[in-house]
Formats: structure tokens, C-alpha cells, sequence
């Protein structure tokens, strides 16, 4: 087992550094001139000559990738080409109220998605299955940022329901103060007993979390529907009836646990599809987060904005992934 | 004598995407209680699928039971809803498997499923669960029983598994057994000890059998009754010496004579290997295409069981009612 | 060799395949329905010149005074801030789609499964590296890659299908090599490297057509994901851009708009929406029909 780990985790690195290989090389597939673009529109031919200096564009392209390397050790993300901030730190703000929505849709796709398919399967071709798969394809195939602008319609604008963006209302900003001690404002709030900051922070948490939830529901129970369609056809399971084990037993102990491998992977790619879905449903919702920062730098082109998130992206899925592979290899099958 | 176990008129049907086949036709079969019962048939005669309906594990659609009774110590299994056959699983009807690898949780050890199977069954307590798991598996005969407990599946041999899922089987003191092809998927070597495992449990713990086997030299090792499944219909039934030693269907005779008894001998497989396409709508007797002693009667009707001696009964158009001449019966002209 | 393909013997048992398929896929009511959206789908692509009402707005030149009107019988899905059918926009909209998920997906097909091929039939440390190169990059989560290449080649919709082809061609490589490890044992390989076939003959000529189905079902199944994908890149602005009438971009376009007029938001978003369904519906049936597991008998 512990060879496996280590097996795995020098694979990690090895993919890591094919990673960070390739966004570097992204970097330098940019058409436009980035040392005119540090130096601002209206800089003269010798502030780019020495844009390009300061910025090292200068050396040879393996140089480059080494000075790359090293700043991506020391944690240094670049510069924003807008603000002029280090990335990192602006990324670091962002990174906690991203968590959120990420948690949130986690969660939901645990579960609702998985009781959802092993519902479906076990009662395959009711008006149950019929109902869930109708559901699930649906929640697949629905733009993530369709949803979110007409739940903003329906809940904002014609019902007032609900708040319309980001994560406290404005009034609440400006009369509380919001603690800051995990990042995390429904977190921080409950723990110094601000009710009101904690109700106002859920509120705003249901209409971007709901749209950013569905996805990753559909497909959890999608792909834990066909899993479990397999499984259930197996001989230890009519076995286990056979043994006298009523229904539950057999569906939510012995059918569930073998599809620990399928559902762990499900699980880590709806993950990823979170991760990437942010940029949409935050730039809809005005949320805080990660995607709302590399949506507002697509706009502009702030090239080591984007880059610093694609990087950060990359990093923590492949990390993702490596957690994922360690926790499919605990099932006995695979310990051979 | 009491009615233990018996079948009558059991009708089952498979839906297909080529229209709806029957798979099983029973007119009646009875086993008495203490009674070792073998059901021999090729694969396909629908001897697993009997073994199914019987515990009500019949995968419903496509399967459906259409008319019939199976009655166990005087009540009507089929007429039992599902929550009502969990009472009978496992506690008073057990099952063997054909394949133990495939019957037993991979991801779950040994000991976990058979105390769960116990604590289920039994309500004991974990401890007192734990105690019975260890004697059941040294009833069958397991060396090292508290380290089994630990083991998964894919680390055991197949021998071993399936000593295993004997032993689940009847750990919670089931009194009529039903074993499908326990021995299918073991070595020669491994299939005599698992018979004679079973032969001492029976026994011991003085259950009824409901033997499942393609292989009639089995069933006179260990049965006293048996019956020949053939295209899920019993064409003959009897006890092991009557069917033996006076074989008068035609496929019981052709599956006697493919048992290999001198080194000399030679097997005509003929009669076994031949198999034609039926024609639809043909109403004869299923046996038909393979049988070398069939006349006109033969494709008239699906012949009805019709005795011949003692307990003796066969299911052909042109055996004779009673007539058991010499020890032998004989065919109509 | 087609007259050992047209035998009986081989074709009765196909024959019989695929009436079963057929059935299957027909008995399924939801699949029968994608299957006519998707032709309606394609119909409206080619004809869209024809049909749609308004073609003149595609390059612009609308009537500015008619600008965010709610839908009506002249304009059936109302109109934009700059007065343009936003019905005719849509149906232009479905060429640019299908176009786009056709490319995308089958540059990724083109990169993919030669790919595929070599690594699964040559086995070694070419196996290894085309693998490596593969896993790394499939760990970059799905869209991400493509939102950085889509951004820095530049933003417009060749690009973004560009982007689009880099970052799924390492599905089908996976498909395909497992196809091929497969493949590479049987005996009609061993046959053909055993009378000396050139390595590369044999990966071209007899592993990779064997392949292909698998990877074909797949990528038809993906042509939903790749819609979705495309939709989204074009509402970042990484795709497709102004006066293109994407669907993505028209949702885009919408939110300065959309609390007063819903239909602008509503209209391309639910293209989106039925497009992407019934093609992720056409795969789920086409899987069903596949897979023996899961069939119904």
C-alpha cells in the first residue's frame, strides 16, 4: 500500500510538471506583444524595451521556464497586467467564498445524486426512474449560467424572494462588521453568534448554490445509476437475498460499497466541473470568488491573472485526483 | 405421507425481445422432509430458474410466475409477498450457489457477511454472532477459523469459498436446503470432499435437500429421489434405484449412457448430440427432435407424467401406464 | 476479403445485431424524440438562409427603433438592443453550433485516435509516453484548458474550437489504446505480424479500424458536452464574438438586458438547452442499445 502511495505520488509530480510545462507554453502563444501590454497603452518603444527586461522576455525561452519554476515554488503567481497586485494575493481573497460553492455543490452531489441513482437503478424502468433520469439529463444538459440568470429573474427581479449577487446585502456590509476568522462568512458568523450575518450569508448562498448543485447532481446520479445497474445484476446480490438480508441492507451496505471505485471518480470529475463552472455562475451572481476573478481578467486579457488561476486550478485538481486514486485503492479488490 | 415440499403446475415465463419463452412447466414435484431430492437437466432445462422461484429471487420482469403452487410445510410460497419470503431466507430455506467467487462480497470479508447473515437471522449480539460464525466454519471443515474470518473473498481458494457459502447457508438453521450446482465450478478433487461435507451436514443437521445437478452419476451417490428436468419439464421421477435401474424415458437413458464407466467402453454420443431447430407452433413433445424412439403419437401432445411402478413416473407419449414388464417397461406399439 | 465479409454465415448473425439495435433504440420513446430534434436541428442549419425571417439581421443591419421587443407575431422571439430578430439569430445560430461541435470534436477524433493506435499496438515506452502526455492532459479540469488556450490564442471561435479539439483529443487517445491493448493479442494480429507485416501496416490497416466504432459512439455522445462547452467559452467571451449570432454569446450579450427583457436570455438559452438534451439523450440511448448489461432483454 504504501508503494502504491508513493508510486502514485511521483506520478503526481511528474503530471504536475507536464502541467506547468504546458501553461508555460500557453503563455507564449500569445499573439500580442506581452511587455507592450505591462507598459500600458500609451507607452512609448522604449518602456516596452524595458517592460520586456523587467519582465525577463528577454532570455532564452529555458531560462524563462526555469525562472518560471522557481517563482511558481516561492508562490509567486506574477502580477496582475490590471492592477499591478500580485496574483497570489489577490487569488488567496478569493479563494474561501469559491470553497463555498464548491463545498455546497459537493455535497449535494453526494447526497442527492447518489440516493437519486441507486433509487433509479434498484426500480429501473418505473415511473421513479423514469421521473430521476428525466431529471438528471436534464440537470446535465442545462447551460449552468442559463439557469443562473433566470433563477436571478424568477427569485429577484418578479418574486423578490431572494437577494440578486454576491454574498451579504449591502446594508449588512455596512452596518456589520464581518469576521474574518476561517474566510468563511456563514462559518465566521455563526461562531461569533452573528445571527444576522448568518441568515443574510445563507440567503445568498441558496440561488448560486442551487445553480451551481445541479450539474454535478445529474451527473453523480448518472453515472451512479449505470454503476449500480451492473452491480445489482450481480450474483452476491441475489445471494444476499437469498441469505434472508432485507432490502436495504443489501441496496445502501453491499451495493453501494462496490461502487466505491465509479462513485469516488464521479465525485472527483464533478469536482472539476465545479471548479470550472465558478467562472460562470460567479460572474453571474457577482460572487467573490475564483471564477469571478478570471472572468472579470478574461474580459481584459490580464494574461497572469489567468494564468495564476489556471495554474491554481490545475495544481489542486491534480492533487484532487491523487487523494481520489488512494481512496479507490483502499477496496480490497485492488490491495492484490 | 405428510406433504413436505411440493410442487404443482408451476408455469413460469421469460420475457424476451423475441417474444415470450416458457421456461418452466412442472406438473408436480414432492420431496418429503429428511429427503435428499437430485434435479438433473442439461443447462437450460431451468433447473436454476426453479431454484429461483422456489426462494422468490426471480428477477421479476423479466420473469413471471404465471399459475401454480409451491407449498412448504402447507403453505403457498408464491402466494407470499416479498417482505413475507424474507422470514422464510436464509432461516428455514437455504441456498447454495453454483459459483463461489461470484456469490460471495468482494469488498466485504468473510466473517462480516456470514456474522451479518447470522445477526440478521438470529438477532445474537455481535460476540455471540461471532462464536456461531467460528463453529460454522469448522462444521465445514475449515482449518483456522478465526483467521478466515479476516479474509476477503479473492483471498481464499475456490474450494474454500464454497465451504464457505455452505456454511452460511445453513448457519442459521435452515431445514430445507437448496444446493444449485454446488460443485459446477470446482476442480474434481475439491467436488468430492465438498460432496461428502454435505453428505455429513445432512446428516447431522438432519436437512432436507433439494440437489441441482447436470450430472446423473452424482445424484445416485447421494440422493434418494430424483427427477430429469428436461426443457424446464420433469419427464421422469422416481427414487435413484427405480430411475437407474429402470430408465424408460429416452433422454434419461441417453444421459445414463454418457456416463463414462469402463475405459473401454465406447460412448455413443449420438443420441445427445443431436439438436435440430424446432419448427414454431409444433404442440408435440419437447424431446422430439432428439429422441430415437419417438412414432406419430409423439408429435400429437406434450406428454402428461403417467406411473409405472412404486414411485416411479414418466412423461412420455409412448410409455404405457403401469406396464413394467420384467423389471423393465415397455412401449406401446 | 468483402466476399468473406457478405457470407451468410458472417452476415446473419450482424444482420440479426442490428434489427435488435434497432428495435431497441426505436422501443425507447425519448430516443426516438432526439433523434428527430437532431434532424430538425440539422434542417434548420442548412436551410437557415431560407427560412429564417429575418436574414438580413445576421450582419447587422436591423431596424434600430424596433430594439428589445417582447415576442409577437413579427418578431416570434422579440428582439435585441439593436432591434434584430432574435428568432432568425437563433436559427443562424444552430449552423454555428453544429458547425463547431462537428470540428471541435473531430479534430479531436483526428488527433486522438492515431494516437490511441500507436500506443496500444506498439506497447514499450512509446505506450508509456503517449500515456503520460495523455494523463497530463486530463488532469486539468475538464473547460480549463480550453479557457486558457481559448485566451491566449485569442478570442474568437476558431480558436475556441481549436481549444476546444486540444483538450478532449485525450479522451478518445484512452478509448482507443485500451481498444488496441486489446486488440494487439488477438489472433488475426499475431497472424499478420507473424507473415511480417510492416509494425506500422498492422497499426493502420488492421488494429485502428477495428477501434473505431467505440470511439465514434463516444464522440457522438460527447457532441452535446462539446455544444455546452462552446456555449460557455462564447458566454466568457473566449468564443465566438460580435455580431456572430452564437447562442452562448446571445445569453452573454442578454444580462445588460435581461431584467427587463427575459425573452433575450430566454430564447438562445433554451436552444442550448434542447440542443445539448437530446444529443445527451440520443447518447444515453445509443449506450443503452450498446451495453447487454444494461438491456432490458
Amino acid at each position: 500500500m504504501k508503494n502504491f502511495i508513493l508510486k502514485r505520488l511521483l506520478l503526481s509530480i511528474l503530471v504536475l510538471f507536464g502541467v506547468i510545462l504546458i501553461t508555460f507554453i500557453i503563455t507564449r502563444a500569445i499573439p500580442s506583444d506581452p511587455a507592450a501590454q505591462w507598459a500600458g497603452p500609451r507607452a512609448t518603444a522604449e518602456q516596452i524595451k524595458a517592460a520586456r527586461v523587467e519582465l525577463g522576455l528577454d532570455k532564452p525561452l529555458y531560462v524563462q521556464f526555469g525562472k518560471y519554476i522557481q517563482n511558481l515554488l516561492k508562490g509567486n503567481l506574477g502580477y496582475s497586467l490590471k492592477t499591478h497586485q500580485p496574483v497570489a494575493t489577490e487569488l488567496k481573497a478569493c479563494v474561501p467564498a469559491t470553497v463555498e460553492l464548491v463545498l455546497i455543490s459537493t455535497i449535494a452531489a453526494v447526497f442527492i445524486g447518489l440516493p437519486l441513482g441507486l433509487i433509479s437503478a434498484k426500480r429501473k424502468d418505473q415511473w421513479v426512474d423514469h421521473l430521476s433520469r428525466f431529471f438528471s439529463v436534464g440537470a446535465v444538459s442545462l447551460p449552468t449560467f442559463w439557469v443562473g440568470i433566470f433563477l436571478q429573474l424568477l427569485f429577484y427581479s418578479w418574486l423578490r424572494l431572494l437577494p440578486m449577487g454576491d454574498q451579504l446585502s449591502m446594508n449588512v456590509r455596512l452596518m456589520y462588521e464581518i469576521p474574518k476568522i476561517t474566510g468563511f462568512i456563514t462559518l465566521d458568523s455563526l461562531i461569533t453568534g452573528n445571527m444576522v450575518v448568518f441568515k443574510d450569508a445563507l440567503l445568498h448562498l441558496i440561488l448560486p448554490g442551487i445553480t451551481i448543485a445541479l450539474y454535478p447532481i445529474g451527473l453523480v446520479a448518472r453515472m451512479t445509476r449505470s454503476a449500480l445497474l451492473e452491480i445489482l445484476n450481480e450474483d452476491y446480490i441475489r445471494a444476499a437475498r437469498a441469505y434472508g438480508l432485507p432490502e436495504r441492507i443489501v441496496l445502501w451496505l453491499y451495493a453501494l460499497k462496490n461502487s466505491l471505485g465509479p462513485t469516488v471518480t464521479v465525485v472527483t470529475l464533478s469536482i472539476g466541473y465545479t471548479l470550472v463552472n465558478t467562472f460562470l455562475v460567479e460572474s453571474i451572481f457577482s460572487w467573490p470568488g475564483i471564477g469571478n476573478y478570471v472572468a472579470t481578467a478574461v474580459v481584459s486579457l490580464d494574461y497572469p491573472a489567468i494564468l495564476g488561476v489556471t495554474i491554481f486550478s490545475a495544481i489542486a485538481y491534480v492533487v484532487l485526483n491523487l487523494i481520489a486514486d488512494i481512496i479507490i485503492a483502499l477496496d480490497p479488490r485492488v490491495r492484490i | 405421507m405428510e406433504n413436505y415440499f411440493s410442487i404443482k403446475d408451476l408455469k413460469v415465463n421469460f420475457k424476451t425481445f423475441e417474444g415470450i419463452k416458457n421456461v418452466l412447466q412442472l406438473e408436480q414435484l414432492t420431496i418429503s422432509k429428511g429427503e435428499t431430492f437430485g434435479l438433473v437437466g442439461e443447462s437450460g432445462s431451468g433447473k436454476t430458474v426453479l431454484a429461483y422461484t422456489i426462494l422468490g429471487l426471480l428477477p421479476i420482469p423479466p420473469g413471471s410466475i404465471e399459475s401454480g403452487e409451491i407449498n412448504f410445510n402447507g403453505e403457498n410460497l408464491l402466494a407470499k409477498k416479498e417482505k413475507e419470503m424474507q422470514k422464510f431466507r436464509g432461516k428455514k430455506i437455504s441456498m447454495i450457489f453454483q459459483d463461489p467467487m461470484s456469490t460471495l462480497n468482494p469488498v466485504f470479508t468473510v466473517g462480516e457477511q456470514i456474522i451479518r447473515v447470522i445477526r440478521n437471522n438470529k438477532n445474537l449480539s455481535y460476540k455471540e454472532a461471532e462464536k456461531k460464525a467460528i463453529e460454522m466454519i469448522e462444521m465445514v471443515k475449515l482449518p483456522d477459523a478465526k483467521n478466515i474470518l479476516k479474509k476477503y473473498p479473492h483471498e481464499l481458494s475456490g474450494g474454500q469459498r464454497q465451504r464457505i457459502i455452505i456454511a452460511i447457508a445453513l448457519s442459521c438453521g435452515a431445514e430445507f436446503l437448496i444446493a444449485d450446482e454446488p460443485t459446477r465450478n470446482l476442480d474434481v478433487t475439491i467436488q468430492a470432499g465438498i460432496l461428502k461435507l454435505l453428505a455429513d451436514l445432512k446428516k447431522e443437521l438432519k436437512v432436507t435437500v433439494l440437489f441441482i445437478a447436470n450430472n446423473l452419476g452424482l445424484m445416485s451417490a447421494i440422493c434418494n429421489r430424483v427427477g430429469i428436468m428436461h426443457e424446464g419439464r420433469i419427464v421422469e421421477i422416481g427414487t435413484v434405484r427405480e430411475v437407474i435401474k429402470n430408465p424408460i424415458h429416452p433422454y434419461t437413458i441417453t444421459l445414463l449412457r454418457a456416463i463414462p464407466k469402463h475405459k473401454n467402453e465406447e460412448i455413443d454420443l449420438s443420441r445427445i448430440l443431436i439438436k435440430g431447430e424446432k419448427s414454431q407452433g409444433f404442440g408435440g413433445c419437447p424431446y422430439y427432435d432428439r429422441c430415437l424412439e419417438k412414432d406419430e403419437k409423439c408429435a400429437e401432445g406434450i406428454p402428461k407424467l403417467k406411473h409405472i411402478e412404486g414411485t416411479h413416473y414418466v412423461a412420455c407419449s409412448r410409455a404405457i401406464e403401469g406396464s413394467a414388464v420384467n423389471g423393465r417397461a415397455t412401449f406401446g406399439s | 476479403m468483402l466476399s468473406k465479409i457478405l457470407a451468410p454465415e458472417t452476415l446473419k448473425p450482424k444482420i440479426r445485431e442490428w434489427k435488435l439495435s434497432i428495435y431497441l433504440l426505436n422501443k425507447n420513446r425519448l430516443t426516438k424524440l432526439s433523434m428527430i430534434i437532431i434532424l430538425l436541428l440539422v434542417v434548420v442549419a442548412i436551410l437557415a438562409p431560407y427560412i429564417a425571417p429575418y436574414p438580413s439581421h445576421i450582419e447587422g443591419m436591423a431596424n434600430p427603433k424596433d430594439k428589445l421587443l417582447p415576442p409577437s407575431a413579427k418578431y416570434f422571439f422579440g428582439t435585441d438592443e439593436l432591434g434584430r430578430d432574435i428568432f432568425s439569430r437563433i436559427l443562424y445560430g444552430t449552423r454555428i453550433s453544429l458547425e463547431t461541435a462537428l470540428a471541435a470534436v473531430g479534430l479531436a477524433l483526428l488527433i486522438g485516435i492515431p494516437l490511441g493506435a500507436i500506443a496500444g499496438a506498439t506497447g514499450g515506452y512509446v505506450d508509456e509516453i503517449i500515456m503520460r502526455i495523455t494523463d497530463i492532459f486530463l488532469s486539468f479540469p475538464p473547460l480549463l484548458l480550453a479557457i486558457a488556450i481559448a485566451a491566449f490564442l485569442g478570442p474568437n471561435l476558431q480558436n475556441a474550437m481549436l481549444a476546444i479539439a486540444i483538450s478532449w483529443w485525450p479522451w478518445y487517445t484512452r478509448i482507443v489504446r485500451g481498444q488496441a491493448v486489446s486488440l494487439r493479442e488477438r489472433q488475426f494480429v499475431r497472424a499478420a505480424r507473424a507473415i511480417g507485416t510492416p509494425h506500422f501496416r498492422i497499426i493502420f490497416q488492421h488494429i485502428l479500424p477495428n477501434t473505431i466504432s467505440p470511439v465514434i459512439v463516444q464522440a457522438s455522445m460527447d457532441l452535446g458536452g462539446v455544444i455546452l462547452t462552446a456555449a460557455s467559452l462564447s458566454f466568457l467571451g473566449l468564443g465566438a464574438q460580435p455580431p456572430t449570432p452564437e447562442w452562448g454569446l446571445m445569453v452573454s450579450t442578454s444580462r445588460n438586458y435581461f431584467l427587463n427583457a427575459w425573452w433575450y436570455s430566454f430564447f438562445p438559452g433554451m436552444a442550448i438547452f434542447i440542443t445539448v438534451l437530446a444529443f445527451n439523450l440520443l447518447g444515453d440511448g445509443l449506450r443503452e442499445v450498446m451495453d447487454p448489461k444494461t438491456r432490458k432483454y
